[in-house]
């Protein structure tokens, strides 16, 4: 039964991945542009030349180019490139290709969404629970409502206050890039400082605002926890308070906030992408932005594509590990 | 109507965001009055200027008074975001109900459909499709490529509930007494659910707002429309932060918060109606 579910979860990773490569090959040609007639008319207004022998030149490069054929090849020789891993050259840095400035910026990304996510989603459950709790210190009733008004607003926004009062008022900590400029690049403590410091007000700036919601779903999953037959059992029985809260109330309130966990990743990644811009700071998002600044359009769907498989794989091993967390659940429900 | 407003009185949540944006409207309005709109564009007023009386916001570095640009920016914002709130909803609820109602194959492939697209990242799939699209968007463009993607969450979450509603009583006896699926749905599934569809929509809104902000940042957003998302991204364009032109980024991140907590509030005090246990005893 396990394979069968692991099988099909499996399928669906697939799937996306398919549809993401779709996207990326259809979007573009519904916009009805012709890329070579552009590119060329773009050139012929730049050098004043005179039209002869456009159409020649238009036919020569499509039939170079492939874009000749007919769709349904194109699509083809696309799915096969992709599935390869090709992503073309970016047009706007040739000769590098796509995969490599992607390989460049994406440690940087994954390093920042990884902590954040871990720390947020860590604070946030922890803090939820002890709200639900009733023997938990007072003073935690206060840290609540600032933080659920700091959930309502966009990382990026929370990150220009940040900058503006710890980088331009206060002048604590750098404003700008993911390491200062000139450092040497290496695992070196260092530059691995270096990067932890330019990296506080990016990750505070998506921290602040994601704990709020976390702690949010968690007390609404802990007061119903806290109903049950077994938690009352439980403290009938005599077992230490904090037994109780751990391995019977918080063991089980977790279950779905891991699954809202899956859910939520695409959206952390979404908002990153903006802090990311906004910092400067060197990952998957900034190289985003830089591509959108030059239409460079194989970049673009580069990244998209990347980013869609990168996720679909984090869904799909918290899937599979999901079942592990919760025996309750079997691998046969999908 | 005493009711109502006493209830309002309880239902804080719902009071403070309906004040945030009461507040909004009351800017935007009298201000349209008072403040040429016209000023909004760029190179109609010096440039750069700090607040002063005769520019109460300052002027930007391409010469917008920035008075103007919040007046005219903050209804064009809202209007993207409702906009793709009312289709993503409207789309949402066709299809929650069809699949929740009908089960069977159809509620098969719309969940899936929801459920895939939900683990996509919003924002990047919406870049691909301003990029294909480029040549530049009016507001009401990037309004509906916004909700391209804004019924997926409804979706899923309408047809949870419809679930839990359709296993009551009242719904089986309906069906018993002849009722077609259609008639079921409009006439005793909709109005009961009718709270939980308001704050679905708010929250569909406050997304779509915060997704075409989002795309504007980046520079995909009407070029030549003051938005609050092209103001910031003007901010950024011109390193307005760095510079010390606080006067530039303050209030776009002023009016934006309060539209956020406005509807998250709104929102929050929805959810309340909707599902009385989450009430205050008075």
């Amino acid at each position: 039964m396990q394979a069968v579910y692991i099988a099909k979860r499996f399928g669906v990773f697939l799937l996306i991945i398919w549809l993401a490569a779709t996207l990326n090959f259809f979007l573009p040609k519904l916009s009805g542009q012709d890329p070579v007639r552009t590119k060329l008319l773009q050139q012929a207004a730049l050098g004043g030349n005179v039209q002869a022998g456009m159409e020649e030149m238009v036919k020569e490069y499509n039939a170079r180019f492939g874009l000749d054929r007919p769709l349904l090849t194109q699509y083809g020789s696309y799915l096969y490139d992709v599935g390869h891993l090709d992503l073309n050259y970016s047009i706007a840095n040739y000769p590098r290709t796509v995969k490599e400035l992607i390989a460049e910026a994406l440690p940087w990304t994954v390093g920042l969404l990884a902590t954040t996510t871990l720390l947020s989603f860590g604070i946030g459950t922890l803090l939820g629970a002890l709200l639900a709790w009733p023997r938990a210190p007072f003073w935690l009733r206060y840290m609540m409502p600032p933080l659920w008004a700091l959930h309502a607003i966009p990382f990026f926004l929370l990150g220009l206050i940040l900058i503006y009062i710890f980088a331009f008022q206060v002048q604590l900590l750098p404003m700008f890039g993911g390491y200062s400029p000139g450092a040497v690049q290496g695992f070196t403590w260092a530059f691995v400082g270096d990067v932890a410091v330019h990296s506080i007000l990016p990750a505070l700036s998506i921290i602040l605002v994601s704990i709020g919601g976390w702690a949010l779903t968690m007390r609404g999953m802990m007061v119903t926890t806290m109903g049950e037959d077994y938690v009352v059992f439980a403290e009938a029985k005599g077992l230490r308070a904090s037994t109780v809260f751990l391995r019977y109330c918080v063991r089980n309130a977790i279950l779905p906030q891991t699954t809202a966990l899956a859910l939520a990743l695409g959206q952390i990644l979404s908002g990153a992408v903006l802090v990311e811009v906004i910092f400067g700071f060197p990952g998957i998002g900034a190289l985003l932005f830089q591509a959108i600044q030059e239409n460079d359009q194989f970049l673009i769907q580069g990244i998209v594509f990347t980013v869609i498989v990168a996720l679909g794989l984090a869904t799909l091993v918290l899937d599979i590990v999901y079942p592990l967390l919760d025996p309750r659940i079997s691998y046969r429900r999908t | 109507m005493r009711g109502l407003i006493s209830y309002v009185g309880r239902n804080r949540s719902l009071l403070v965001g309906t004040l945030l944006l009461l507040a909004l409207a009351l800017f935007v309005g009298i201000g349209s009055i008072f403040v040429d709109t016209e000023d909004a564009r760029a190179l109609s007023v010096p440039s750069l200027r700090p607040p002063s009386w005769e520019y109460p916001f300052g002027t930007d570095r391409q010469g917008r008074d920035l008075l103007a640009v919040m007046i005219a920016g903050t209804p064009l914002t809202l209007r993207i975001g409702f906009i793709a709130g009312f289709l993503g909803v409207g789309i949402g609820a066709v299809l929650a109900f069809t699949a929740a109602f009908y089960r069977g194959m159809t509620d098969t492939v719309i969940r899936s459909i929801a459920d895939i697209g939900l683990t996509v990242p919003g924002l990047l799939v919406l870049i691909v499709i301003a990029v294909s699209i480029k040549s530049s968007l009016t507001v009401n463009e990037m309004a509906i490529i916004v909700a391209s993607l804004a019924w997926l969450n409804p979706t899923r979450t309408i047809r949870a509930q419809v679930l839990t509603l359709r296993e009551r009583g009242y719904v089986e006896l309906a069906a018993m007494s002849g009722m077609g699926g259609p008639e079921i749905i409009f006439r005793e599934l909709m109005p009961n659910l009718l709270p939980y569809l308001a704050a679905t929509l708010v929250s569909a809104v406050s997304a779509a707002i915060l997704a075409s902000i989002g795309l504007e940042v980046l520079g995909l957003g009407p070029m030549d429309s003051p938005t609050l998302g092209m103001t910031l991204y003007w901010v950024n364009f011109n390193a307005a932060m760095i510079n010390g032109w606080w006067w530039w980024w303050v209030p776009p991140i002023v009016i934006i918060v309060m539209v956020f907590l406005g509807l998250f509030f709104v929102t929050v005090g929805l959810d309340e109606i909707a599902n009385p246990r989450l009430r205050k005893s008075a």
